[in-house]
């Protein structure tokens, strides 16, 4: 590809904003992102994402103490002029005056690229994010879509060491959303960039970014690939944020190396020790009841809802809180009826503050 | 039967009604400057006498009026949109406090206005006696209008988002002020000086006190004129006044209009 962009590492190192009315934006945070990799800042909104974006983009100055480094140099001091990254804000902030053309290549005309070397940059832009023939409309003229890659475009024409994304798919409807996000993904992994995603969609950050840091309260809770997040969460917190889950309890007295499912002593796994356990609603298995069969537990279904691709159902067990199981569509399970349940023992998520503390 | 589109005539009667009551006295007024003599009526049959009366004796004030307002709403771009910004971007108390300081002049009469600049800066003979001391007390008067309407626009989110997107493109303040926000709030600066030329055309109060017998503007000859000439050389003045500014409206809002719909938010 022509466009060769520069793949930078960013340290982010005990990087803390505390605001003027004595608020704290983040807590001291570091953060490390390998060159060319897309990592998306993940959290409910005012968890100090959107502060950590835009202190790594210079438009926020971080308190004493912190540091930004991009590849080695470090750059806290830097305004977001000089910092060298692209940005695409959550509504994209196309200059609504000017043309496509005009927008992609306004920071090149910016730094006194020549026209003929502008003309031919923007153009190979307009072909990767396939605007062709729509070069001299203006951003009202477009779709949501079409402002998107205008802006992705305009981001990364200056060939910024950092590519920084601020919500880029919330300003879309849901549907056009999950093929934008897609695409969007498509395209980070062509241009290789350094990239960091702001979002509070688990399915786009898992959908888009190669690393999930998960925030909450002002501090990144964990940081690891989307996979590893959803299935091994350090804390409950990235359990029940990326995802949906179950809380398990296991009784206060009598045998307390069980949990008690509807008749089901389940062992506990190896591990922490605590009094709560995570379950996904789809690590639940629900069978028609075969009376006696050794190894299942028994819960009443209390409600039925057809989702389309799956069966949610909620679920009584004595001695739990109402369980919520994902079932295949054709499930047989109806409202009313006694159903078989199990959980296999290793997908007890241990519901344990200390184990994150630790 | 009716159309449920159309509306009922007891409103159409009103409507009617309400646009006779308005138009009735410009009409009349009209009619006075063009008739022979006024207390006779149109028996005494039309002329264009007093028309030419007027242009001779209050023509120049015409041309200056239009001048002051240009001049006015030049001034108001200079000193209005960056103060508008200044404004919008500032988060201090005293910024606030200008904010209000600033409107004052449309709250207190123009007389009171007027009467602090001559007491400022009535000593300066050359500058009393000329049409900048009138373009200052203008500019006083018609300030607020341009920076509350382009500064409301400042201040929206968009706005906010565009600068700091010129800034993570390397614009620096000069390069993203014209080339990015200034185009952007254009239709709220387009809006701004038309109420500012409007303003400035209709401005009597003020101008009335800041007035030297060789500074007069179009209202303060007008007054003069139903001061000190016969009825119906006051009624041909307004009809001058009408010929000239309204044209000039219709086209600046034809401008205005064309921008507004070019610009596309």
């Amino acid at each position: 590809m022509a466009l060769e962009l520069e793949r930078t590492r960013v340290d982010i190192v005990q990087c803390a904003k505390t605001y003027a009315g004595g608020a704290r934006g983040l807590h001291p945070t570091d953060l490390a992102v390998e060159p060319g990799e897309v990592l998306a800042l993940l959290g409910p909104s005012g968890c100090g994402k959107t502060t950590l974006l835009r202190l790594i983009a210079g438009l926020e100055a971080p308190d004493a103490g912190s540091r930004i480094a991009f590849g080695g140099t470090d750059v806290t001091q830097l305004p977001i002029e000089r910092r060298g990254v692209g940005m695409v804000f959550q509504h994209y902030a196309l200059f609504p005056q000017m043309t496509v053309e005009g927008n992609i290549g306004y920071g090149l005309k910016i730094r006194g690229v020549p026209e003929a070397e502008r003309r031919r940059v923007v153009g190979e832009l307009i072909d990767l994010v396939r605007l062709t023939g729509l070069e001299k409309r203006r951003p009202a003229e477009l779709s949501g879509g079409q402002r998107q890659r205008v802006a992705l475009a305009r981001a990364v024409a200056v060939r910024p060491r950092v590519l920084l994304l601020d919500e880029p798919l919330t300003a879309l409807d849901a549907k056009l959303k999950e093929s934008l996000r897609d695409e969007l993904a498509e395209l980070l992994r062509r241009l290789h960039i350094t990239a960091i995603h702001v979002t509070h969609d688990q399915q786009e950050a898992l959908a888009i970014a190669d690393r999930l840091a998960v925030m909450q309260a002002g501090r990144i809770v964990q940081v690891g690939d989307g996979e590893t997040l959803y299935r091994t969460p350090a804390h409950p917190f990235v359990a029940s944020f990326l995802g949906r889950v179950n809380r398990l309890t296991r009784p206060t007295t009598g045998l307390r190396s069980c949990i008690d499912l509807g008749g089901l002593e389940l062992p506990l796994p190896p591990g922490p020790d605590c009094d709560a356990w995570l379950v996904r609603p789809e690590d639940v298995e629900v069978e028609p009841t075969v009376l006696g069969q050794p190894g299942w537990g028994h819960a009443d279904v209390t409600h039925r809802s057809f989702l389309g691709d799956r069966v949610q159902l909620t679920l009584d067990v004595p001695g739990q809180a109402p369980l919520r199981a994902d079932v295949a569509r054709d499930h047989a399970a109806r409202a009313g009826d006694t159903v078989a349940i199990r959980i296999a023992p290793h997908r007890l998520m241990p519901l344990n503050d200390e184990a994150h503390a630790a | 039967m009716r159309n449920a589109r159309q509306a009922p005539w007891a409103l159409v009667a009103l409507t009617a009604l309400v646009a006779l009551f308005m138009a009735a006295p410009i009409a009349l007024s009209v009619m006075a400057g063009l008739v022979n003599n006024y207390s006779v009526g149109l028996q005494s049959g039309f002329t264009l006498r007093w028309l030419g009366e007027v242009w001779e004796n209050y023509g120049s004030t015409v041309t200056w009026s239009l001048t002051l307002a240009l001049l006015c709403v030049a001034g108001n771009l200079l000193l209005g949109v960056p103060c508008a910004y200044a404004l919008a971007r500032s988060r201090s108390r005293w910024a606030r406090l200008f904010e209000e300081l600033l409107t004052l002049p449309v709250a207190v009469p123009g007389l009171a206005s007027a009467l602090a600049l001559i007491l400022a800066s009535g000593q300066l003979s050359s500058f009393r006696q000329s049409f900048a001391f009138i373009l200052v007390g203008h500019m006083i008067f018609t300030l607020p209008f341009m920076v509350r309407t382009v500064g409301s626009a400042f201040q929206k989110d968009e706005l906010r988002s565009l600068e700091e997107a010129a800034r993570s493109l390397g614009a620096g303040f000069a390069q993203r002020f014209l080339g990015v926000l200034v185009p952007a709030v254009l239709p709220a600066i387009v809006a701004g000086s038309l109420m500012v030329f409007t303003l400035s055309v209709g401005e009597f109060n003020l101008t009335w006190m800041l007035h030297t017998p060789l500074t007069r503007t179009l209202p303060v000859g007008l007054a003069d004129s139903y001061a000190s000439m016969r009825i119906e050389v006051g009624s041909a003045y307004t009809l001058v006044f009408l010929l000239v500014i309204l044209p000039v409206l219709w086209g600046l809002q034809a401008v205005g209009n064309f921008i507004e719909k070019h610009h596309g938010t």
